[in-house]
């Protein structure tokens, strides 16, 4: 089985056999040793070495293909978003990065690391964080309780030593609620702090969901549909949101979103996906003004427009 | 659009410690004095021991999501391992009895809790009625369990905590309360850690509580681990304290099923509504009873009360469910705001 060709300035491509990485790697994985098996550097891989990557992701349910052969880099500090027409594969595309679904073919690169599944239990521990499409709030919790949630990956301390006060625990939750108000604080959500999730609007839930998510300052965060259901000035709020996010804490963003107006100011770099398939990774200004994205999106004109003989 | 500065406006509200801690002063202080040896031998012990189980199947299923039927083994387990440490542990004080009966509950617990990680809602509660049956199956059939008694009836030891010997009604009273505040202020402290908040989120929502990175499988077990503990600590109260002598059919699935009423009744996910629902459940039968005896007079014989109650019983929690969700709790905060405001306004 030969190596897929994967093209663009993969520094670390796999150190690991194509049969190994069909299997499944072991969740903790070394850092891969850039001395063996290590492709030829391409012109491109000069640049800093992606944080993420996917290569040759194939993905399909039954005989639907939701992915097929799709590539990405993703830079550190960048935002990126993933646009496309309904059905296109954008939400299939973060799934596979948070490892929710398993893809067919490829596999997913994070920090150099490969992984064929990313480890969805450690995906916390890899500093990834991610928000989904329809709300996925804890609704029993107030908000400061959800923002918290956050970062339940990182606690050390076992439940009798939370139970009794003593050990780590105190300094523990002194540490996680102070970091989850800064949070709050960071995305204007203090007033509601103790305030049950549950009976806040949508677009503040959504927010509660970015808090949650940013509470770990992750190196890598997901946003599936940031601003879904919003209003034109909910959307923009919520996109300085993401740009501050990015500012504060150096977090590369790979977000999808419908609204192309928005995306189209807020993301350094844009990919589109139609059927699955990755048509256009490029610039604002270049996707704006490329053919195949104005079709996928527009619908291509049928040569019997008329309907002339009908 | 971010002003929703929330018109809640606060009464002065009285720190939240106060009223338990006036409660439990009452229940120490005052109780005892008053009490006549029927309110403690047919009220107050069986509450306090189902109070106490209710809080431990409210962490399980109201808090951590995972519906259980198995409680009353739990009970049982914990009942019987009391009783053999106790009989056979030369020099165990009775407290060390009881703590280690915890610990062999909540390893049965964690057994049975492993289908927990396969398994949701309606499938994880028929697997659990394994729990039921298997503990209720290997106590009757193995007389070891029973020291040999005919029948697998067991006779409670004579209580004391500390050398302190606590017989009679109010002895065995203060020692179940004492079990009781103690195991509920632990529970209380459980549910607003880290911990507490883990099993909420994995209950509210299991794939986020996975991505943000709790650890799923180990909460879960955790959580069946903690919950039978504190059930069969109850089951050790109902044994020792309340009945005295028991045997394993009178933790049936009947039992089982008490319990998850107390706590759809007295309100999920909340300890206060454990000791709602258990009040309602034990005070009801009684009141059921002097009310058909004083409106029917013989007719109302223990035949009909049995079905009355079961009926009434049926009514009230399919109400619950359909009008008052969240329980006796809400009920009771509902009607507390409003005298709170009523007073206020005047």
């Amino acid at each position: 089985m030969p190596l897929p060709s994967y093209a663009l300035g993969v520094m670390e491509a796999s150190v690991y056999a194509p049969e190994v990485l069909a299997r499944g790697l072991p969740s903790a994985l070394p850092p891969a040793q850039p001395s063996e098996g290590r492709a030829e550097p391409t012109g491109l891989a000069a640049q800093a070495a992606p944080l993420l990557s996917l290569q040759g992701i194939g993905l399909s349910f039954g005989g639907v293909v939701a992915l097929a052969d799709i590539d990405l880099s993703v830079h550190p500090g960048e935002i990126r978003a993933i646009i496309g027409p309904n059905g296109a594969g954008k939400s299939s595309l973060i799934n596979v990065i948070s490892g929710v679904y398993r893809p067919d073919r490829g596999h997913v690169l994070l920090d150099g690391v490969g992984y064929a599944q990313v480890p969805t239990q450690r995906l916390a521990h890899l500093g990834v964080a991610r928000t989904f499409q329809n709300l996925a709030l804890f609704k029993g919790l107030s908000v400061l309780d959800n923002v918290a949630s956050g970062l339940a990956y990182k606690v050390r301390s076992n439940f009798a030593g939370q139970v009794l006060g003593i050990g780590r625990s105190r300094g523990e939750q002194r540490d996680t609620l102070s970091r989850a108000d800064q949070i709050l604080q960071f995305l204007d959500l203090s007033p509601v702090r103790d305030r049950l999730v549950g009976t806040l609007p949508y677009g503040l839930q959504k927010r509660v969901e970015l808090a949650r998510a940013l509470v770990a300052q992750p190196r890598l965060l997901l946003l599936d549909e940031p601003m879904a259901g919003m209003t034109a000035s909910e959307k923009g709020e919520m996109a300085g949101f993401v740009r501050a996010a990015r500012d504060r804490f150096a977090t590369t963003v790979v977000l999808i979103e419908h609204d192309v107006g928005v995306v189209m100011g807020l993301s350094d770099r844009i990919a589109v996906l139609d059927y699955g398939r990755k048509i256009a990774d490029a610039t604002p200004d270049e996707v704006r003004n490329d053919q195949r994205v104005i079709d996928a999106y527009l619908g291509v004109a049928s040569d019997n427009e008329d309907g002339a003989g009908i | 659009m971010t002003a929703i500065s929330g018109h809640f406006s606060s009464a002065p509200v009285l720190p939240k410690w106060i009223a338990p801690v006036l409660l439990i002063a009452f229940a120490y202080g005052v109780v005892p004095l008053i009490g006549s040896s029927y309110l403690f031998e047919a009220i107050l012990l069986p509450f306090l021991a189902l109070s106490l189980a209710g809080v431990g199947l409210n962490i399980l299923t109201g808090y951590a999501g995972q519906v259980s039927l198995g409680s009353a083994a739990f009970m049982a387990a914990g009942a019987f391992a009391a009783y053999n440490f106790n009989l056979r542990v030369e020099g165990l004080p009775l407290i060390g009895s009881i703590v280690l009966a915890g610990f062999v509950a909540a390893a049965i617990g964690i057994v049975f809790g492993l289908p927990s990680l396969r398994l949701k809602g309606f499938y994880l509660a028929v697997s659990t009625l394994a729990a039921q049956f298997f503990v209720q199956w290997a106590l009757t059939k193995f007389s070891w369990f029973s020291n040999d008694s005919a029948s697998g009836v067991i006779d409670a030891p004579r209580l004391s905590i500390a050398g302190f010997a606590l017989d009679g009604a109010v002895g065995r009273y203060l020692f179940a309360l004492t079990i009781v505040a103690i195991v509920t202020f632990l529970a209380y402290r459980l549910v607003s850690s880290q911990t507490g908040r883990n099993f909420i989120a994995i209950r509210d929502n299991e794939t986020a509580a996975r991505i943000i990175g709790i650890p799923v499988l180990k909460t879960k077990l955790l959580a069946f681990a903690i919950s039978s503990f504190i059930i069969g600590v109850a089951g050790v109260i109902w044994a020792f304290a309340y009945l005295r002598t028991v045997e394993p059919d009178g933790f049936d699935l009947d039992r089982s099923f008490q319990i998850l009423f107390i706590i759809i009744i007295g309100g999920l996910a909340s300890i206060r509504g454990a000791f709602f629902g258990a009040a309602l459940i034990v005070v009801f039968p009684l009141a059921l009873s002097r009310l058909g005896g004083l409106l029917l007079g013989d007719v109302f014989d223990s035949g009909v009360l049995d079905m009355s109650q079961r009926i009434v019983l049926g009514a009230l929690i399919i109400l619950f469910l359909i009008l008052e969700p969240d329980g006796l709790v809400a009920l009771w905060d509902r009607i507390r705001r409003r005298l709170l405001f009523a007073w206020q306004s005047t």
